[in-house]
């Protein structure tokens, strides 16, 4: 920074009574454009039971704080931009207090919100009363519309939302299971919350998708999260012969599902699980047997995308998250990542700052290239959307850490290529 | 049939699990009336510890348990001598909100010592073993040894404190603080060992469940509850009702998820809601 070089003759001292009547300026002159500071929101689970979500938002928020310095180039202009990041604590009630606080108290121009329907929902909503724009990631967007009663065709008029949705799931999962030589049956065992209900539906969940795809489906039904005994799911899995188990778990519901499947002689030879298997720590908590476990993988270090921000590949920002913080990569590395470079090309891009509706137009005319792929709202399946890529992955022992999930399987979005070759869970 | 068989073989080995978390709450509740918030935390506590142990000295876990029963001894002794001493009198609330305190300190001091990641304890073979009773049961090996070592430290709590002195002074203080007190018991005393015994009970508790199940900072709540109904639906002080409490709870469930596994969890609060309607004091308990 110039500062702190100092220029000859100038005291510390002067420099920071300076900097004071710098800050304090705007105050006088009035609402000074190139002055303002803007203010974006970051909510995130951080800590509680979904705390695994936001485990990357210290180290992305630092990057993206350096790389932003001391503001951001908007019109030839240093902009100062200012990230204030509060923890949901993986409540959504309390997400949505956060999320009036930063409206009403720190009057920030831009809210993001990221990490599961628990955290984008009720923020979104917030947002759209109080008519603020909000950007939000990291939650399949059939959830995040129509569990908000969006409405097709219709949409939002403040909030815009970028992430897969359940129809690459079933693209991704079905691609995965034609790939080996199975019966075809396939069992579902669901999570009764708000993921695991919208994708088990009958109507607009994964099942008739499966079925369409040419597979049998038989419904295990919806247990209660942190559940203590699966035996009476296992026993119908092994009554219906099913091959394949699907559906949606919490990582510590899948772990004990898992044991008592080995217990109960169950063997099928895929298990796909979403939500449950994203994340290393979940594998290393069931140990080997979680190898040829399979899931959804929304982004990897070998994804072809760069950050439009930083110029960093996919394998660049997650070598620089183990660097950092000697831990292996996540999926949310990458979206949280994308959230914020999305938001500073908005803001790059938007006419006046002073005026929410011009931030909110320059959200909606997003084309952008970013770390998880392409962003584009005028492109998206519906209003306010639009969908990143997914592709399907399969867990490996690791090279650099114990274990790994490696891209098997690219039917929904062939330009990412594979990795490895799906195979069949070995015993 | 045989799906019903299974279902109740399995319900009862789940009430193995619930048992294990009740019998502390159920001891302590007993001899000094304080309802522990924090025991589910607690049980988390032991299953770091074991994660640690087995960590830095490459031990079983079942192993572990020589070191993590004398650490959480020593914790309860010195947590009932520092902190919950110091809040217990004629009113119950001081207590059970300085350990709902605890509990929120011990989730956030989890978090920032072991992050939010899943962990569990490795045993190798035995997490998956099982005997194959017919082709419809199989029951696992180690929720069969959680139930069965449930019945013997219940077996020994029952013998301890019907036939040692130490069991005595247990009870002459649940039935009398006071008068314990004239008759030369250092009730302070009393009741840091009764801690210690609840935790050295959690201790072994808390490393089954590591074995058996995932846990992370919050885990310790959600396990409790199951706890809770166990000791209130058994009675509350009486200890073979607590084992009674969890195999009802366990069976409810599983059959209940035979139907829809929907139902597991509301059949359970369910029975739980019946007994407390048609005997507030517990299946075994004494109306106080």
């Amino acid at each position: 920074m110039a500062i702190d070089k100092g220029v000859a003759g100038v005291t510390r001292r002067r420099v920071v009574q300076g900097l004071g009547v710098a800050v304090a300026a705007p105050a006088y002159i009035g609402r000074a454009y190139a002055a303002k500071t803007i203010k974006l929101g970051f909510i995130s689970p951080e800590t509680g039971p979904i705390a695994a979500f936001g485990s990357a938002d210290g180290f992305i928020v630092d990057e993206i704080r350096k790389t932003i310095g001391a503001g951001l180039d908007i019109g030839g202009k240093k902009v100062p931009v200012e990230i204030l990041v509060r923890d949901s604590q993986s409540n959504p009630s309390r997400a949505a207090e956060l999320a009036a606080e930063l409206i009403t108290k720190d009057k920030v121009d831009l809210m993001l919100a990221s990490s599961t329907s628990d955290t984008t929902l009720p923020v979104a909503d917030q947002c759209e009363l109080n008519g603020v724009p909000c950007l939000s990631t990291d939650t399949p967007w059939q959830p995040w519309f129509f569990g908000r009663g969006g409405q097709p065709g219709k949409g939002f008029d403040w909030t815009y939302h970028f992430f897969w949705g359940a129809d690459q799931v079933v693209t991704t999962f079905t691609g995965l299971w034609s790939s080996i030589e199975t019966n075809k049956q396939v069992g579902g065992v669901w999570s009764n919350d708000p993921d695991g209900v919208a994708l088990s539906d009958m109507a607009h969940g994964l099942p008739p998708g499966f079925l369409k795809a040419g597979f049998k489906y038989t419904d295990m039904g919806l247990f209660t999260p942190l559940s203590n005994d699966f035996s009476a799911q296992i026993a119908k899995l092994k009554a219906a012969n099913c091959d394949i188990v699907t559906g949606v778990f919490l990582p510590p519901d899948f772990a004990t599902f898992w044991a008592q499947c080995a217990q109960q002689g169950y063997k099928p030879k895929a298990a796909t699980i979403a939500k449950a298997l994203l994340f290393p720590a979940s594998i290393e908590a069931i140990g080997d047997r979680g190898i040829g476990l399979s899931s959804e993988e929304w982004w990897s270090p070998n994804h072809p995308f760069k950050s439009g921000l930083t110029g960093q590949s996919a394998a660049e920002l997650c070598a620089a998250f183990t660097k950092s913080t000697a831990k292996q990569w996540v999926q949310p590395i990458g979206f949280k990542h994308a959230l914020l470079e999305v938001a500073l090309d908005i803001l790059k891009r938007t006419k006046n700052l002073e005026d929410p509706k011009s931030i909110v137009e320059a959200m909606a005319a997003t084309n952008y290239q970013s770390i998880v792929g392409p962003v584009n709202f005028k492109t998206g399946p519906i209003n306010n959307v639009s969908a990143t890529p997914l592709v399907g992955g399969q867990w490996v022992k690791g090279k650099d850490f114990k274990y790994d999930i490696l891209i098997a399987n690219n039917s929904a979005y062939p330009d990412i290529k594979t990795v490895k070759k799906f195979e069949p869970i070995a015993y | 049939m045989g799906d019903f068989a299974n279902a109740v073989v399995q319900g009862v080995m789940v009430g193995g699990l619930y048992a294990m978390f009740a019998i502390g709450l159920a001891l302590i509740f007993g001899v000094m009336k304080l309802v522990n918030i924090a025991h589910g935390d607690l049980i988390v506590l032991a299953a770091y510890i074991g994660l640690v142990a087995t960590q830095t000295f490459a031990l079983n876990p079942l192993v572990a348990l020589i070191v993590v029963i004398p650490i959480m001894a020593l914790v309860g002794y010195a947590l009932q001598r520092g902190l919950f001493n110091r809040t217990m009198g004629a009113d119950l609330m001081p207590p059970l909100l300085v350990s709902f305190g605890l509990s929120v300190i011990m989730q956030n001091g989890f978090l920032a010592l072991f992050s939010a990641d899943n962990k569990r304890l490795h045993a190798g073979a035995l997490e998956v073993a099982s005997i194959k009773l017919t082709d419809a049961i199989s029951i696992g090996v180690l929720p069969l040894m959680q139930l069965v070592l449930a019945i013997l430290v219940i077996a020994a709590l029952q013998a301890l404190l019907y036939r040692t002195a130490i069991g005595r002074a247990f009870r002459a203080v649940s039935d009398d603080p006071r008068v314990a007190q004239l008759m030369g018991l250092d009730n302070k005393h009393v009741f840091g060992l009764a801690m210690a015994l609840s935790l050295a009970i959690v201790g072994l508790a808390g490393v089954l469940l590591a074995i058996r199940a995932n846990f992370d900072p919050a885990t310790g709540p959600t396990r409790l509850i199951f706890g809770f109904e166990a000791v209130i639906i058994g009675g509350l002080s009486s200890f073979w009702g607590t084992l009674a409490g969890g195999v009802i709870l366990g069976v409810v469930q599983s059959v209940a998820s035979t139907i829809d596994p929907g139902l597991q969890v509301l059949a359970g609060h369910v029975a739980f809601l019946i007994v407390l309607a048609l005997r507030p004091h517990g299946l075994f308990g004494r109306p106080t």
